[in-house]
């Protein structure tokens, strides 16, 4: 049986669509089976960020729709055997998504994948409310700032209540906060809420740290998701959040001001 | 001496510190006006407990919360088969 993971936050523009890019190629190269499911109906990304947007032709409203199956809407990813991208719709809007449609479209994903990684769209709308709504993990993606941090507590409570796992009365959904942009500069000097701060507000466990870094947006400029940038600390940090994920006890780094060697301040490495 | 306290005060106290303060607030404020979260996990670990002991079905309990005057009251409501 597959595992649903939703990539949420509430918020828009704090890293869903690059989390969920990176996440699920971090499966893929860990050798699991994944598909990664744009839900952000009438502002598709994923595409984009993953490199494929010029291979679109069907998309998940024509699946749900019945005018395509499911093998034509697929798009192979050409990086990694294990991985697949399922399109949202650019043209139609998120009233096209029903839950029944949804579920049908999960449970046959379900068959045939191990993880199925689903892009929220930002808001607490109907697209939003059915990303979530099947899901068995949610990562919560927060930045280091109040409305974020605010409108995360706002999903967690949505999360523990609407879905279907509240629903039925079974375990509910774990979650997992991610946080991103973190800058250890800026909270050294007190400009941007520490770590601690955001774990202890929102209690929930940590799955991952994301530092601020150029490498992300050379990466969704290039159409690859930044966890292949394998120099980068964006990448390496999302490298360790897959590994967590998957159970490895692992530090979290970049949590602290690097410091630059001799040689580096010497040439302004 | 009151310059360097000053001086001390402003680095202990950064914008990060007013934004901590600030959003433990609210937080609670936008909890409290949501109904506590721990509802569905209540209800979820309340069935599950008497279900131990008797066969109810998986919506014989129903946990709400509401007010009176002051007063916060928390309700439960176990249907028991005949």
């Amino acid at each position: 049986m597959a595992r649903i993971i939703v990539i949420t936050s509430g918020k828009g523009g704090v890293g869903k669509t690059t989390t969920s890019a990176a996440f699920a190629m971090g499966l893929a190269e860990h050798g699991h089976r994944t598909i990664v499911v744009d839900f952000d109906v009438g502002l598709r990304n994923l595409d984009l960020i993953m490199g494929c947007e010029r291979r679109v032709v069907y998309d998940f409203v024509n699946v749900i729709s019945g005018e395509a199956n499911l093998s034509q809407a697929l798009i192979k990813d050409k990086r990694n055997p294990n991985l697949f991208i399922l399109p949202a719709s650019q043209t139609r809007d998120k009233e096209a998504l029903t839950l029944e449609g949804v579920g049908k479209v999960l449970t046959e994903l379900a068959e045939d994948f191990e993880y199925v990684v689903c892009d929220s769209p930002a808001g607490i709308e109907r697209g939003a409310t059915l990303a979530m709504y099947y899901a068995d993990d949610a990562i919560v993606v927060t930045n280091p700032e109040v409305s974020s941090v605010r409108d995360s507590d706002r999903m967690i409570g949505i999360l523990s209540s609407k879905s279907r796992r509240a629903e039925q009365n079974l375990e509910g959904i774990r979650e997992y906060l991610l946080v991103t942009r973190y800058s250890p500069e800026r909270v050294e000097k007190g400009e941007m809420l520490a770590l601690e701060d955001v774990r202890e507000i929102l209690s929930l466990d940590l799955i991952g740290v994301i530092p601020e870094s150029q490498a992300v947006l050379n990466a969704s400029n290039s159409g690859v998701p930044v966890i292949l940038d394998r120099e980068s600390s964006a990448g390496q940090a999302y490298s360790d959040m897959v590994s967590r994920y998957l159970g490895e006890d692992l530090p979290h780094r970049f949590l602290t001001i690097e410091k630059k060697g001799l040689l580096g301040r010497l040439f302004g490495g | 001496m009151a310059l360097l306290d000053y001086f001390r005060l402003r680095k202990a106290k950064g914008s990060a510190a007013i934004a901590k303060e600030r959003l433990q607030i609210l937080v609670a404020h936008d909890r409290r006006a949501g109904g506590p979260t721990y509802l569905p996990q209540l209800k979820h670990d309340l069935l599950k407990v008497i279900q131990k002991y008797v066969a109810v079905d998986g919506d014989a309990v129903s946990v709400s919360v509401g007010k009176d005057g002051s007063q916060d009251i928390l309700e439960l409501n176990i249907i028991l088969p005949d």
